[in-house]
């Protein structure tokens, strides 16, 4: 088991004909990930040849579904056309859409999360973020497949390169599912979805939650964490010496306040009973030790 | 990106937002001369972005163009909060009746948008939110659905707003809720939205978040981008295309991914308590899948900070190749020649990691230094830029 992606995932790649879509269609598939095929408007019709996959490319995500019987999309359209994208995979009832594309307006990502929840079919992770890899699987994003196999672990975070420092930090242990959920202001899959997944997932054991400055997403996921998660986590938390209105990178790593702060994230995750590493190794540490490995 | 006063005032006005008519100064002489065409009791503000201005003496009513002149004097040039005041605002005395407070905002919680509407104005906004809520009316807006007319009668109903004033109130928060979609805000804030002594409502005081994300489709706000407060090592990296921010301490960052570079300012910072308080000098993100000449450019700007004393280069490849890390980092440094004298302490993992291992090692430049863990470089590092 694992969640949102596994074994029956059924993926098409909107922008696979651009740049970013084919060098990560080929690293997808090169991984084990089931990709059929691919979206780009006005293309509809052409064969891609992705080291001697043929990969048909329909004008929308109804086409691509109807023909191929995909269940998950992964979009790595520029931004300029992200919300028309997942707005098109709304409409075809697409069960996953995954939004790797990083700069999309914030008005564009409310605009598809609002259109998502009204339509009531369609779960959104990210934009802006790395992706969700269930090892041994299936593998949709940018994530590197060879971090690490497949364990008890389930890791959900908002950043990308701190998810494969932890990946990498329990590489021998292994991972259900690890899931980059993206830094963004807003964003369709969060901490706390992914926190009730993980509960759930028979195969995942302990839990290990990445936050980082901006928002309050942490402080609500210890307050769903005290309420509902018998199972252990583990945090890491980014951006102690962040300074005061200084973006660093992330649209939402801002901090506005003293809600927000690195620290008032870390305080309130404690409270929650949650142990809160001061370095990504020290968490890894602290996991390994509930673990026992 | 935040907006000035007087370029949050023109976006009002660009979108029928009523204002009042006012000029900028940069000097006390372009100061007196905008009191004088303005005429009789004028306002003088400074232009900074951060709040309690009027506490620090930047905001002064000045009764003649003479005077104008006096605090423009005073007020140019003044530190508030750290932020140096390069320009006033000179605006007309208002005859204010009554003051409101009116905001719409991003609500990243509840993943939409958000106004908030208050009949309690004139006073510190987050005060009325702690000590009064129930005077603080929140109204959620749906991004798909937006302000309709219904909608904005309904929000002004809900903050009570007299009857007098409901019509003008609504027309101002449609106008507003256009300028937010249009422009890409993600907060628009009156404060103080006035009633003046003669029945008029006015958008005496506004603040504008810009989102940077939307820049591909808002040409205009190019021009908004103040200059002036970036730092010469900051306007040198913009130009390179990279992310860096410069910080106060004496470890030189460079990383991959915004959330890495994040947590290893702070892993030098915690390692840096053993060293006599040593702290990171900037935070650097290379982005994914950087090549050499991007990693080249970091770290030439990074050795070009007067400030730093050792440098740490935190890569964990993941579409980044260790190998094009390793091979920026000895090209910038065959590039810098003896220019370059800092030590640098390189920590990779990942993507490419043997053969990029391999390449510092052959180069065997002496002011590299490898480190097998993050931790392990972080304190390392400190080290050095204690020594």
């Amino acid at each position: 088991m694992a969640i949102f992606l596994n074994k029956a995932s059924v993926v098409i790649v909107q922008g696979m004909t651009g740049s970013e879509g084919t060098k990560h269609t080929r690293r997808m598939l090169a991984s084990g990930t089931k990709v059929v095929g691919g979206v780009t408007p006005g293309k509809g019709g052409q064969l891609v040849d992705i080291d001697g996959h043929q990969l048909p490319v329909f004008n929308t995500v109804a086409q691509a579904m109807s023909a191929t019987g995909a269940n998950t999309s992964v979009v790595f359209v520029p931004p300029k056309f992200a919300k028309a994208a997942v707005i098109d995979a709304i409409d075809a009832a697409m069960p996953l859409v995954v939004v790797i594309t990083e700069g999309i307006p914030v008005h564009d990502a409310a605009s598809f999360y609002a259109y998502s929840v009204a339509k009531g079919c369609t779960r959104i992770i990210g934009p802006n973020c790395p992706g969700l890899i269930s090892p041994g699987e299936s593998n949709v994003g940018i994530i590197p497949a060879d971090i690490t196999g497949a364990g008890p672990i389930g890791l959900v975070s908002k950043s990308g390169t701190l998810t494969y420092q932890m990946m990498y930090e329990l590489g021998d242990i292994g991972f259900s599912t690890a899931l980059g959920i993206g830094g963004d202001p807003v964003i369709g899959t969060t901490h706390i979805d992914a926190l009730r997944a993980f509960q759930d997932d028979p195969q995942t054991r302990a839990i290990v939650m990445i936050g980082e400055i901006g928002g309050d997403a942490e402080e609500r996921a210890a307050a769903f964490i005290a309420q509902y998660v018998t199972k252990p986590v583990v945090a890491y938390v980014a951006g102690f010496t962040a300074p005061e209105g200084k973006t660093m990178g992330h649209a939402g790593a801002i901090v506005s306040g003293s809600s927000g702060t690195a620290q008032a994230k870390k305080d309130a995750l404690e409270a929650a009973g949650v142990k809160v590493g001061q370095t990504p190794s020290e968490s890894a540490q602290l996991l390994r030790d509930i673990l026992g490995r | 990106m935040d907006l000035f006063e007087y370029q949050a005032r023109d976006l009002f006005e660009k979108h029928g937002v009523p204002v009042l008519a006012a000029a900028i100064a940069t000097t006390p002489d372009q100061a007196e001369a905008a009191a004088r065409a303005i005429g009789g009791k004028v306002v003088v503000k400074a232009q900074v972005k951060v709040g309690g201005r009027g506490k620090a003496g930047g905001v002064k009513l000045a009764l003649d163009s003479a005077s104008a002149r006096e605090y423009a004097s005073a007020i140019l040039g003044m530190d508030i909060k750290g932020h140096q005041v390069r320009t006033v605002m000179i605006a007309p005395a208002a005859a204010i009746e009554t003051e409101y407070y009116l905001a719409i905002l991003l609500d990243r919680s509840h993943r939409r948008f958000l106004v908030m509407a208050s009949v309690a104005g004139g006073m510190d906004i987050e005060e009325v939110a702690r000590t009064a809520p129930e005077k603080l009316a929140k109204i959620p807006v749906s991004a798909v659905d937006g302000i309709s007319v219904a909608k904005a009668k309904e929000i002004v109903a809900a903050a009570n707003f007299p009857h007098d004033v409901a019509d003008q109130v609504s027309d101002v928060l449609l106008k507003l809720w256009e300028l937010f979609q249009s422009e890409d805000a993600t907060l628009v804030e009156v404060n103080p939205l006035v009633k003046s002594t003669d029945g008029k409502i006015i958008a005496l005081d506004g603040k504008i978040t810009l989102d940077d994300n939307a820049q591909f489709r808002q040409p205009d706000h190019a021009a908004l981008i103040d200059h002036a407060a970036t730092n010469a090592l900051e306007a040198a990296a913009a130009q390179k295309d990279l992310n860096y921010v410069k910080l106060d301490g004496q470890v030189g960052i460079i990383g991959n991914g915004a959330g890495l570079v994040m947590s290893t300012l702070d892993v030098v910072a915690y390692a840096g308590k053993k060293y006599g308080g040593v702290r990171p000098a900037n935070f650097l993100d290379i982005g994914g899948g950087a090549s050499a000449q991007v990693m080249a450019d970091g770290l030439s700007i990074i050795l070009g900070d007067i400030d730093v004393k050792s440098v740490f280069v935190n890569v964990f490849g993941g579409i980044t190749s260790c190998e094009a890390v390793a091979t920026g980092i000895v090209q910038a440094l065959e590039l810098l020649g003896p220019k370059a004298t800092k030590p640098i302490v390189v920590r990779l993992d990942g993507n490419n990691v043997v053969a990029g291992r391999a390449i510092l090692a052959k180069a065997a430049h002496p002011l590299i230094e490898q480190a097998q863990t993050m931790d392990g470089a972080a304190h390392r590092a400190a080290e050095l830029a204690a020594k």
